[in-house]
């Protein structure tokens, strides 16, 4: 056996230290989130923290919001329908809601444009034909594509609840709202051009018994956009606790391979 | 032995065919097999593997990338979404050479580090040390131009400031921002051209690697001491033992690696990034990646545009002449009592920096940044050759054998050894 105290303590001092300089590189872009002085809401979610997963009955009924509300303005073009199975509709459901929009297609034969069912593989139907007809129908302004939105804000979902929650009719004195703009207490500048989107209880007629308040509808979208942005979270989160854990162990034997191969040399001295 | 032959001294008739031919396996075995290398290395000479690792992960992960990726202003963004959610792991390829390349800054700033604190730059080693600065220069271009392609709002508009900085220039400024632009903008050309240097200079990476690490087997590892060995009792054979001890850092670099990768995937990323190219709305703050924050501070402590621009490359430069900048021939800072000090101070000053390029260039953030930048330089103008004068150095060990016996404990050596063996 070989003596506890020859475990060379230099060379894990030096390793913490290598550990702290990175640690003090990772600290800087953090710090950049602080740029925002607009203090978001921590909202929960199930697929908060390293190990959380997404909660089915929230994305479906986040979906119904963004389908029923959202819809109207905003695209998310990255989507297509059949990625709806993912959150836990069946074959024949995805089929359902793709025929339920008309999808254009062509050219024919005669080299005409055609309106067709859509399709599970169809992409999500853009509520305008282009960037000019959204403008057009929305006072000047674009509505986001929001198939990525919670990873190109900061705060994610968090900013997604804190955004559609956040308006008020009457803004703070001293604020003057340009015409068309609306008062929100979270998005940057406090003027946005949508206009308050979640209105009251019972705007969505949930499937289940959930109540559809404000905040409630706020959160399942906010969830269901996040998942829309990040498909692959509970896939990736599972296989890295396995490659984590098989690291962990792996590395346990490396270090008792380097330890008994070091002996024959009398042992590591770090000097 | 046939005449034209090499004497080879592998038994595997395979092996000794090719080996008489083609000596391959002598020089594998020379350089990566018995290779005398110092005893006392501590975790900190792990990093010259790691990066040659991260350096093969990036090539792997690029190669793969590039076959779905699509170099065109109005397909880039969507592409790298498709590879995010079409193509089979596409997601787990993507974001490994994403943090891939925060991996390798990390790795290389411990590494350049490690050469700074116990004077690896120092003679005989001064070209080795000139080498890995080329490698380093040729990796802040190639991570430059690799964070334009995924054609976000920071590719765009980090493309269009770094590529200004070259306007600054007199004279010919302007037409090498022509140039490097392919047009009168940050636009396809750009991006094109872009695509294909990202995937050339890896490969100018593995070529200038190929002579760092050339160089560094003419005149051996510097180690922790900064003392020469002496003979065979200061050296172990590279194989086994540094290849065991690489590997636990390897191992642990993994771990570190993973935990980005599977469970923060866009911490060091930045959210505009993930919003399209748009020239028509600049962000509010336009930031570079993390690992160039110290030298954007740098450009942006200096009033004057081309003086921000020569200070900016100046700061990399200037590792260029530290072999003569530092004449003191005492090489590791463990017996230079002042330099060491000033040394670690040099290293926070390094992070402070980092931290004042991320926030916005106003008030007291431009004073920190300029007394950062005035210290960075001074480190290495003034204190190091002052220090080279004046400072007297602590007595060094006799060898590294010695320093290891006496000073690791007493009862270190083969009697300790022997229970092992049997075991």
């Amino acid at each position: 056996m070989m003596p506890f105290r020859t475990l060379p303590m230099r060379g894990l001092k030096a390793a913490a230290v290598a550990a702290a300089v990175s640690l003090g590189l990772l600290a800087a872009p953090g710090a950049r989130a602080q740029e925002h002085e607009i203090k978001i809401p921590d909202t929960r979610y199930s697929f908060d923290g390293l190990f959380g997963t997404y909660d089915r009955g929230e994305l479906q009924r986040g979906f119904q919001v963004y389908k029923e509300v959202c819809a109207a303005c905003h695209a998310m073009h990255l989507l297509s329908y059949r990625n709806l199975r993912d959150i836990g509709l069946s074959d024949a459901e995805v089929r359902a809601v793709a025929q339920s929009y008309q999808i254009q297609d062509g050219p024919n034969d005669n080299g005409e444009m055609f309106e067709r069912p859509g399709r599970p593989s169809d992409r999500f139907r853009r509520p305008f034909p282009n960037d000019a007809a959204a403008r057009a129908a929305n006072n000047g302004a674009l509505p986001p594509d929001l198939s990525v939105i919670t990873k190109a804000r900061v705060g994610g979902a968090d900013y997604i609840h804190a955004l559609l929650t956040g308006y008020e009719e009457t803004p703070p004195p001293g604020i003057t709202i340009m015409e068309g703009m609306h008062y929100n207490k979270y998005f940057p500048g406090h003027q946005i051009a949508m206009p308050p989107p979640l209105t009251g209880e019972g705007q969505v007629q949930y499937g289940d018994s959930t109540k559809a308040t404000p905040d409630q509808m706020a959160r399942d979208v906010a969830a269901f956009l996040t998942w829309a942005a990040e498909p692959e979270l509970e896939t990736r989160r599972t296989m890295g606790v396995r490659i984590i854990l098989f690291l962990v162990i792996l590395g346990g034997l490396t270090y008792a391979v380097k330890r008994k191969i070091w002996a024959r040399a009398g042992g590591d001295h770090v000097s | 032995m046939a005449s034209g032959l090499h004497e080879s001294s592998f038994a595997n008739p395979v092996v000794r065919w090719i080996d008489q031919r083609m000596p391959i396996f002598t020089m594998i075995q020379k350089e990566y097999g018995t290779f005398p290398t110092p005893r006392n290395f501590n975790y900190f000479w792990n990093f010259g593997a790691l990066a040659m690792i991260n350096l093969v992960i990036m090539i792997a992960t690029g190669v793969f990338l590039a076959m779905n990726y699509a170099a065109h202003t109005s397909l880039a963004f969507e592409s790298v979404e498709r590879i995010m959610r079409d193509v089979n792991y596409g997601w787990l390829i993507r974001y490994v050479h994403m943090n891939g390349a925060s991996m390798f800054f990390i790795v290389v700033y411990i590494h350049i580090w490690r050469g700074l604190y116990y004077g690896s730059y120092k003679a005989p080693r001064e070209l080795l040390w000139m080498l890995g600065v080329v490698i380093f220069i040729l990796m802040m271009a190639t991570a430059f131009m690799g964070y334009v392609l995924p054609w976000g709002q920071m590719s765009f508009w980090g493309a269009t400031v770094i590529t200004n900085l070259f306007s600054a220039i007199p004279l010919v400024g302007d037409s090498i921002v022509t140039l490097l632009w392919g047009g009168f903008s940050v636009d396809n050309p750009t991006l094109n051209r872009f695509f294909s240097l990202h995937y050339l200079l890896p490969f100018v990476i593995v070529g200038v690697v190929f002579l760092h690490v050339a160089a560094l087997h003419i005149t051996g590892s510097n180690n922790p001491l900064g003392i020469d060995p002496k003979g065979p009792q200061d050296t172990v054979p590279f194989h086994p033992y540094y290849t065991a001890k690489d590997s636990v850092g390897m191992i642990v670099y993994f771990i570190v690696f993973a935990f980005l990768v599977f469970f923060v995937p866009n911490y060091l990323g930045h959210p505009d990034n993930y919003i399209p190219a748009n020239p028509l709305s600049t962000p509010a703050h336009i930031v570079p990646e993390w690992y160039f924050l110290p030298f954007y501070a740098i450009l942006r402590a200096v009033p004057n545009k081309l003086g921000g621009v020569l200070m900016m490359f100046g700061a990399i430069a200037i590792l260029f002449v530290l072999p003569w900048l530092d004449r003191s021939p005492v090489r590791s800072m463990r017996f230079r009592p002042i330099a060491k000090w000033l040394m670690l101070l040099w290293s926070a000053n390094f992070l402070v920096l980092m931290w004042a390029g991320g926030r916005p260039a106003e008030g007291t953030y431009v004073l920190i940044a300029r007394l950062c930048t005035a210290y960075y330089f001074a480190y290495f103008l003034v204190i190091l050759p002052l220090l080279s004068k004046v400072e007297r150095p602590l007595p060094l060990p006799e060898s590294i054998s010695r320093a290891v016996l006496r000073g690791g404990g007493p009862l270190r050596g083969a009697a300790a050894a022997k229970p092992m063996e049997k075991a």
